[in-house]
């Protein structure tokens, strides 16, 4: 019997049963993660990849309260992904997990960009920097667009300097905080190519696929339903169609354009029913959002002009 | 002379995690909390020098620990305290307040005499640290 397992059955008594079920119930990780399955649609990839993280950090922790010893496991990760697939609802369930799992102690999240980070002249970048970071100790710190910290076309750019600081504080602050970077999968990879101490301390890599054509739908129907609208049949058809119009044209951002496009639709249905308001509005007619209050976006136009 | 000022000034110094807690209260009721040092320890001296700005909108003590730290490294024989702001209405003060850091060596204070008209005598207490006269 090697050194390290003569140790372990020292500590232990290898045959014990140790109750992983247990702690996974008691470290509430279970709600996190049924709330990433049941409030997020689609995602499939990134839900087995947050759930094997989960199972990961939770037998580690297993590991830990028998004695066993390991480096804490690198929790910094980066999310790539279009504009709208999720990333940052992600970001909130993961830092719900971590805390869970008490990887993180508070479980916020705090959520920045370049300008957040960067200052305006010399000397402005640290403090802003170490500001940002000092907000997200005990939580999960999210960079989105990271890429915009790092511009090689201008050497006296300051973002490099505000990479070197969080590199500092992700390595000095192991168990204070977890850095998330998140953006545009292509632009993530010349990002963590060019700064490649930031890359070999990013453990996780989770790629966000685009919703298909069905979940964006299924998104629009969880949207409408938590505003408390109902979609009539002639809406739902208007929907089908403005998605996969949508899609087609330029600045598609997924749930995003989505929800824009029913913030839009409750806009047109309010001026519908302003304008037929001496007939009387019914309760079904307030909550009903029709075909023609969808039909009414510029997205339908273009296409009649087009051809 | 031990300086006893603030806060827990009569329990002994606290410890890094005891502070840490204490911090955490405090960042838990929402204040703000901020980091100060002086050479000067008059107890009637209430402006001492900042370090840095106050560190508004923290969740986790870690970032007012480290903070101290730096302070302390920086200046290591002086006084260093650190208050937490209450910003909420009706109150609008510090709630808390208490060294975190002294000088190995605390001279401590010496009176200063002053004769006045008509044989009054008026006393002043002045920190050595400041006189710089006994150690």
């Amino acid at each position: 019997m090697s050194e390290a397992a003569a140790r372990l059955d020292a500590a232990t008594g290898s045959s014990e049963l140790l109750d992983l079920d247990g702690l996974y119930r008691q470290s509430n990780v279970d709600t996190a993660l049924a709330a990433l399955e049941g409030e997020l649609v689609g995602l499939i990839p990134v839900k087995t990849r947050v759930r094997e993280i989960a199972a990961l950090l939770l037998v580690e922790k297993l590991r830990r309260s028998i004695g066993l010893e390991a480096d804490p496991p690198p929790l910094h990760m980066s999310f790539t992904g279009n504009p709208g697939t999720g990333k940052t609802t992600v970001a909130m369930r993961m830092a719900a997990i971590l805390h869970g799992l008490g990887y993180v102690r508070k479980g916020h999240l705090v959520a920045v960009t370049r300008d957040d980070l960067v200052g305006e002249y010399i000397g402005h970048t640290a403090p802003k920097t170490r500001e940002v970071i000092k907000r997200a100790m005990g939580g999960v710190l999210f960079i989105d667009e990271a890429y915009y910290l790092y511009r090689p076309e201008n050497e006296r750019d300051y973002g490099q300097e505000s990479i070197e600081i969080l590199l500092q504080a992700m390595e000095n602050h192991r168990d204070d905080l977890v850095v998330i970077f998140a953006g545009y999968a292509n632009r993530m990879q010349t990002f963590f190519g060019s700064n490649p101490g930031l890359a070999s301390r990013v453990a996780h890599h989770i790629d966000f696929p685009d919703y298909t054509d069905d979940e964006l739908f299924a998104i629009a129907e969880r949207l409408a339903a938590g505003m408390q609208y109902e979609l009539s049949a002639s809406a739902r058809a208007a929907l089908h169609e403005y998605i996969a119009l949508r899609r087609a044209q330029p600045n598609f951002a997924n749930a995003r354009s989505i929800r824009n496009a029913l913030d839009r639709a409750r806009l047109r249905q309010a001026n519908r029913l302003f304008a037929e308001r001496a007939a009387g509005i019914t309760r079904e007619a307030l909550v009903t959002l029709e075909g023609v209050d969808l039909r009414a976006s510029r997205v339908f136009q273009a296409r009649s002009v087009t051809p | 002379m031990r300086l006893t000022q603030g806060t827990f000034s009569f329990l002994p110094d606290l410890s890094d995690a005891q502070i840490r807690a204490q911090v955490d209260y405090c960042l838990g009721k929402g204040w703000a909390v901020s980091v100060e040092y002086t050479t000067d320890p008059h107890p009637r001296n209430t402006y001492w020098e900042m370090y840095g700005m106050p560190l508004f909108d923290l969740r986790d003590a870690a970032g007012v620990m480290d903070v101290i730290d730096s302070c302390r490294q920086a200046y290591p024989e002086a006084y260093v305290k650190v208050n937490a702001f209450d910003a909420s209405h009706g109150w609008e003060s510090l709630r808390l307040s208490f060294l975190v850091n002294r000088p190995a060596n605390e001279p401590g204070f010496h009176l200063v005499r002053s004769e006045e008209k008509g044989r009054n005598l008026r006393y002043t207490t002045m920190s050595y640290a400041v006189t710089g006269a006994r150690s």
